[in-house]
């Protein structure tokens, strides 16, 4: 098993898909020559400049060229650079993709993938750092992925690839950088099959990409207080594995569900709606959300940090619905 | 003196601009006995456009169009009786009850769809022609819109990617000289909504008589051709006039009775009986073709009315490709 980085396993599972399968292409600005992430390094060379293209500065004829792509039978993969931008295509994305088979009764698949950049944590403002899942998750017909480590971001792009339906991937800028490995030979994940990382009695913390170690590491230091906590990856917010986490809640009794995106309407609103929906009575408190703050990104470290999600928030808000004292850490920085 | 296939060629687009004439008059009426869902966009007037650009495309040819797409969708032989049921709602819409007048599709016919938001397909026309492109194939997309849809961001971004891949699409402006309610000259500050962008992305400024079917054929059939054998996209401007209103809903009150009338001279249908007749072809021939149409749309409309509605479980269908609407275990 090599050790790849977050950004190294997304060349990795396109490499992979486009050895597989001719009919598997990329277009995006500047990707082929590598991206600005470095996500695409080497697909060109090895690929060929017709299948990996540059794009102009285009984000509704990226997205809506992938959609023709698709409907003629390629398997496109279009990259919008960070998933800000989704908002000056969003006609393609929301209304063009995501209703087109169905619209037309089924006459077409939308085998396709969109993915890019997401989230916030590394200074780039608050037109650059945006958590977005949220928005797709309002759109019926979008499948949503979000990977959280170098093995996921191959075994679920590679599961996106090979959906028959638009499928959008969420990588996040601040993971790039994470190292772990990766399974050797090809590797596929099912989409819609939550991962549970940690199995713990007295609470299940739910999260998504970013938040998957802010979970892990919170779940560590509460379990130096005594308190074992179940830590779920969703990876999909489309399909949903709502029965994972369902399960687990039934046993725990707690839930507290940890994301990124504003808490106004993030997507842990509607895993709040569907426990208290579907395992009220089996609840021993209230359902919580840690969410980022309902305001644009600032860039000013303390100011970032303020309002974004963090290990310490998570701490704290199950030492709060446990009633149980979780000691502070001490920064040594 | 024309020969023989010219004229049962010409024959062959005079039925066929019949038809949709009477199909959309027909459509008209329904609407008016409230029998049609939703809005429908008719395309009286403009079907030389639709009928002359279909006539020059092969079977594997492509073509996409907007909310005004009836006439588009049967040109390329979208069957007539399925598209009628959609619109009215019946069990056997070519789109599953699910799509109405502004999504008509057939895909088995090559006509990739109706979309009803300003310039989304123009995008989307150029990843049809992509897709060809990569594989090699010599097929060419044919994608229509009207004058309005030249001043939106996806018609710019659209043309340039298109030319710049030197993609195998021809991009057919369909100059009916308003958006909705606007004249099209109150909101550009060029005289050609089309032809006079094209030099903004390389290309020739085409314009082309859309009230007459054969030059529709000629400037269409050229850059298809073009298209077809590596030499990038085109961008046409065909100058036409739609009779009624916006929608069959629209009485049309900002234009005046002499404009309608002055244009209701260049009737392609009209204009192209003519050409018949002095071609030799009879009046009894050419009334034939009449006959026979409304005789043909009398019929689908009668078995149509009489079809049931779609059972309301199907609402749940064709979702996601496996036919579920399943989002969440
Ligand atoms: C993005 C967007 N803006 C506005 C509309 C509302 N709308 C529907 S048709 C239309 C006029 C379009 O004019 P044109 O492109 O000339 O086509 P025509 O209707 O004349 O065929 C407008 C404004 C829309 N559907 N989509
Ligand atoms: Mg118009």
């Amino acid at each position: 098993m090599p050790d790849l980085t977050y950004r190294q396993a997304v060349s990795a599972g396109l490499a992979q898909e486009m050895a597989r399968d001719e009919r598997v292409v990329l277009l995006g600005e500047d990707i082929a020559s590598g991206g600005v992430f470095k996500t695409t390094v080497g697909l060109r060379d090895r690929f060929g400049p017709a299948r990996v293209r540059n794009t102009p500065i285009s984000e509704t004829a990226i997205a809506g060229a992938a959609m023709g792509a698709a409907m003629a039978g390629l398997r496109p993969v279009a990259e919008i650079m960070f998933s800000d931008f989704y908002g000056v295509c969003w006609d393609q994305v929301a209304v063009e993709m995501a209703k087109a088979r169905y619209m037309t009764g089924g006459q077409f698949g939308l085998p396709l993938v969109v993915r890019g950049a997401n989230g916030g944590g590394l200074g780039f403002g608050a037109q650059h750092s945006q958590a977005v899942e949220n928005w797709a998750l309002c759109v019926p017909g979008l499948k949503i992925v979000s990977p959280a480590t170098p093995a996921d971001v191959v075994g679920l792009l590679a599961a996106a690839v090979r959906d028959d339906d638009p499928v959008l991937v969420f990588e996040h800028k601040a993971l790039y950088g994470t190292k772990g490995p990766v399974p050797d030979g090809e590797h596929v994940l099912p989409l819609g099959s939550a991962a549970v990382l940690r199995e713990g009695d007295d609470v299940t913390l739910v999260a998504l990409s970013l938040t998957v170690g802010l979970c892990l590491a919170a779940a560590d230091r509460l379990a130096a207080a005594g308190v074992s906590a179940t830590v779920i990856d969703l990876r999909c917010l489309v399909p949903l594995d709502a029965a994972t986490v369902l399960a687990s809640v039934r046993r725990t009794g707690h839930a507290v569900i940890v994301e990124e995106n504003p808490g106004q309407l993030g997507w842990g609103a509607g895993i709040a709606a569907i426990l208290a929906e579907e395992a009220f009575i089996d609840l021993d408190g209230p359902v919580v959300r840690v969410s980022g703050g309902n305001i644009p990104l600032p860039v000013a470290a303390p100011l970032e940090a303020e309002v974004s999600v963090s290990t310490d928030r998570v701490v704290a808000a199950v030492s709060r619905l446990l009633d149980v004292p979780v000691p502070a850490v001490v920064s040594l920085a | 003196m024309t020969t023989g296939v010219d004229t049962a060629l010409a024959l062959h687009l005079h039925e066929q601009m019949v038809f949709i004439r009477r199909f959309e008059a027909k459509v008209d009426a329904l609407y008016r006995q409230g029998r049609v869902r939703g809005p429908a966009h008719l395309g009286i007037g403009q079907e030389a456009v639709a009928v002359g650009a279909a006539s020059v495309l092969r079977p594997g040819d492509r073509s996409i169009g907007t909310y005004r797409g009836h006439a588009h969708a049967l040109a390329r032989g979208a069957p007539p009786d399925a598209v009628l049921r959609e619109l009215l709602g019946r069990t056997g819409g070519i789109c599953a009850g699910k799509g109405g007048s502004m999504h008509i599709t057939s895909v088995e016919h090559g006509y990739y769809g109706s979309y009803a938001i300003i310039g989304a397909h123009l995008p989307i026309a150029c990843g049809l022609a992509w897709a060809d492109q990569i594989r090699g194939d010599d097929a060419v997309t044919l994608c229509f819109f009207g004058d309005g849809t030249t001043n939106i961001g996806a018609f710019h971004e659209a043309l340039n990617l298109a030319a710049v891949w030197s993609l195998p699409v021809v991009f057919v402006c369909e100059n009916n000289h308003y958006m909705e309610y606007t004249p099209i000259a109150d909101v550009i500050a060029v005289k050609q909504p089309a032809a006079d962008r094209a030099a903004a992305y390389g290309l020739a400024p085409l314009c082309v008589d859309g009230n007459d079917v054969d030059a529709v054929r000629a400037v269409i059939g050229a850059a298809v051709d073009r298209a077809r054998n590596g030499g990038g996209p085109s961008l046409v401007e065909a100058e036409t006039y739609r009779h009624g209103g916006h929608s069959a809903a629209d009485p049309a009150t900002y234009r005046s009775t002499e404009e309608v009338a002055q244009w209701k001279l260049r009737d392609p249908l009209l204009r192209h009986a003519e050409q018949l007749c002095a071609s030799g072809v009879s009046d009894g021939d050419i009334e034939a073709v009449t006959t026979g149409v409304a005789a043909e749309i009398e019929r689908i409309t009668v078995e149509a009315l009489a079809a049931p509605s779609p059972s309301a479980d199907t609402a749940w269908t064709d979702m996601w490709s496996d036919g579920s609407s399943r989002w969440r275990n």
